[in-house]
């Protein structure tokens, strides 16, 4: 990957944004690129929003807060209605329009829908629509081929989990061959 | 050694074990409290203390008797814990006992709110507690600064048997970057001064900061502030950026100073000659590079998440050569690049003309 990339993923608490910005994050760091994560924090409760952003570059990071993102990865309504404006000219927006009824109003962007919960749903990983999005996302954005894809895998997800890591490739190759 | 991928917290949190701290004593705050979660992870496996007092005041009263025995201990809180902690920082003080004491800033005063801040400088630099004392402040500005610099407080507490206070805020501590934790050894110094027991071989330590005759309390009051010139004259530590040609001098410390950072690039873009000077330390604050860049730039600008508390600092050191321009968010708010460049444009108008 050239230059930097400034991604936004956000949706309802639970929803796994988190995690898949730390799936990118690690896919920029074992790349030797430079990487900042930050989540939203605030007096949030479940089921409420949830986002991060993570910047990944070839240069140095200053600021890891997005103003702008390059890329947003919309989970919820309220997510896209939010941050679909911040979202600079030339950039994509990749959402779940499984949950999001109405397609991004932006003409100056690269739109790509995926009905994410429910393919995720129908294959039988229903809570890993955030890895379905991070494959189509990887589509866009030169971040990582199989072998890194397994890499990162292998870090992310915890030892606890690692019956899961299957079923994450599994989703992450589901959101990649996606066709609209 | 391999990079990992570790939250500001978590990452200050291991370097403080890798520089020797076995004793931890907190009480959960947002937004600290994965100080607190790390150490409780980690300390029972390595055969150290993860304590949760029963409340800030406890906390730091424990890290004075563990001091005092001679090892390497800590606290670390947010802002209204660490108003609460002061009275033990100055009997650290007051004791010559060193300590590390973590500050991840949220808004002020009061019980304020939770989200990022930086109006606690004023306390961190000037006035933590009663008495005549200083405080090391080291102000990190990534994952990395805030695993090294903890490292490094560790070191310099023990040299000079003082407390050092890491000062961040909410959104270093909650951030992930890729850090490095390969310090090397830590620099423990021999503690001659622990009250460890005497076996009848020496006599006792005494370690109190009670010290009802005057002339006794001049002298140590003395003796301490001549340790505090040598750590002004050693300890001094910041980051240039973009200097050689600046004319506008940006200083910022923390997650201001990444912001700044975006909007120096985007100000050159337009053709402005900004730089910064990032302190690391906050005390002792980096008095003469300011008063040497008052030679060449025309106008400062603090950018910072506070009322302007910084900019005394500044007129001070450039002995108010230079106007200071503050440009600040709080309460919570970060400024965006595009605060600072407005006002780095508003620097720029004014050519070093006095407001």
């Amino acid at each position: 990957m050239k230059g930097t990339k400034q991604i936004l993923i956000s949706g309802f608490g639970g929803q796994g944004a988190l995690f898949a910005g730390k799936f990118l994050a690690y896919a920029g760091l074992l790349q030797g690129l430079e990487v900042s994560w930050l989540p939203s924090y605030g007096p949030e409760m479940r089921g409420g929003t949830a986002s991060c952003s993570v910047i990944i570059s070839d240069s140095p990071i200053g600021s890891p807060i997005i103003t702008h993102p390059d890329v947003l990865v919309a989970m919820n309504l309220p997510s896209m209605d939010k941050f679909e404006p911040q979202v600079n000219a030339g950039g994509t927006i990749i959402y779940d329009s499984s949950l999001i009824s109405r397609a991004p109003a932006r003409e100056d962007v690269n739109n790509c829908a995926v009905p994410a919960t429910k393919m995720a749903t129908d294959a039988g990983v229903k809570t890993l629509a955030n890895m379905l999005l991070i494959g189509r996302l990887l589509r866009e954005v030169d971040l990582a081929d199989d072998e890194m894809v397994n890499q990162v895998l292998s870090k992310v997800v915890s030892a606890k989990h690692a019956d899961l890591l299957d079923l994450n490739k599994q989703a992450i190759k589901l959101g990649y061959e996606y066709k609209e | 050694m391999e990079k990992v991928l570790m939250k500001g917290n978590e990452a200050l949190a291991e370097a403080a074990i890798m520089a020797g701290c076995r004793h931890y004593y907190g009480y959960p705050i947002t937004p600290q409290t994965e100080v607190a979660a790390y150490m409780a992870k980690r300390m029972p496996k390595i055969g150290g203390v993860f304590l949760q007092a029963e409340s800030e005041i406890a906390a730091i009263n424990m890290v004075i008797g563990t001091s005092a025995a001679g090892k390497r201990t800590m606290t670390s809180s947010s802002s209204p814990g660490i108003s609460l902690k002061s009275e033990g920082i100055s009997y650290l003080a007051g004791c010559d006992l060193p300590a590390l004491v973590v500050n991840v800033q949220r808004g002020g005063p009061g019980l304020g709110g939770i989200q990022p801040s930086q109006s606690d400088y004023f306390q961190a630099t000037k006035a933590l507690g009663h008495g005549d004392f200083r405080r090391i402040v080291l102000a990190p500005a990534s994952v990395q600064e805030m695993a090294s610099l903890t490292f490094l407080g560790f070191d310099l507490a023990d040299e000079y048997r003082m407390t050092v206070m890491i000062l961040t805020d909410g959104t270093i501590g909650q951030m992930m970057e890729p850090v490095s934790l390969d310090f090397g050894e830590p620099c423990e110094a021999v503690k001659d001064w622990a009250t460890v027991g005497h076996k009848w071989e020496r006599k006792p330590n005494i370690i109190t900061s009670l010290s009802l005759q005057a002339e006794e309390l001049e002298r140590q009051n003395v003796e301490r502030y001549e340790r505090y010139k040598v750590v002004e004259e050693n300890e001094v530590r910041y980051e240039e950026y973009r200097m050689e040609d600046a004319e506008i001098c940006v200083v910022a410390f923390g997650v201001c100073a990444r912001v700044a950072r975006n909007a120096i690039e985007e100000a050159r873009k337009m053709g402005l000659k900004v730089g910064m000077i990032r302190p690391i330390t906050l005390w002792p604050f980096p008095k003469d590079v300011l008063k040497k860049a008052a030679e060449k730039c025309h106008t400062f600008v603090s950018v910072e998440m506070s009322m302007g508390q910084m900019v005394e600092d500044i007129e001070l050191a450039i002995r108010c050569q230079r106007p200071v321009l503050c440009c600040s968010r709080v309460g919570g708010i970060i400024p965006s690049p595009d605060e600072v460049v407005e006002k780095l444009q508003e620097a720029a108008k004014m050519g070093g003309k006095a407001e």
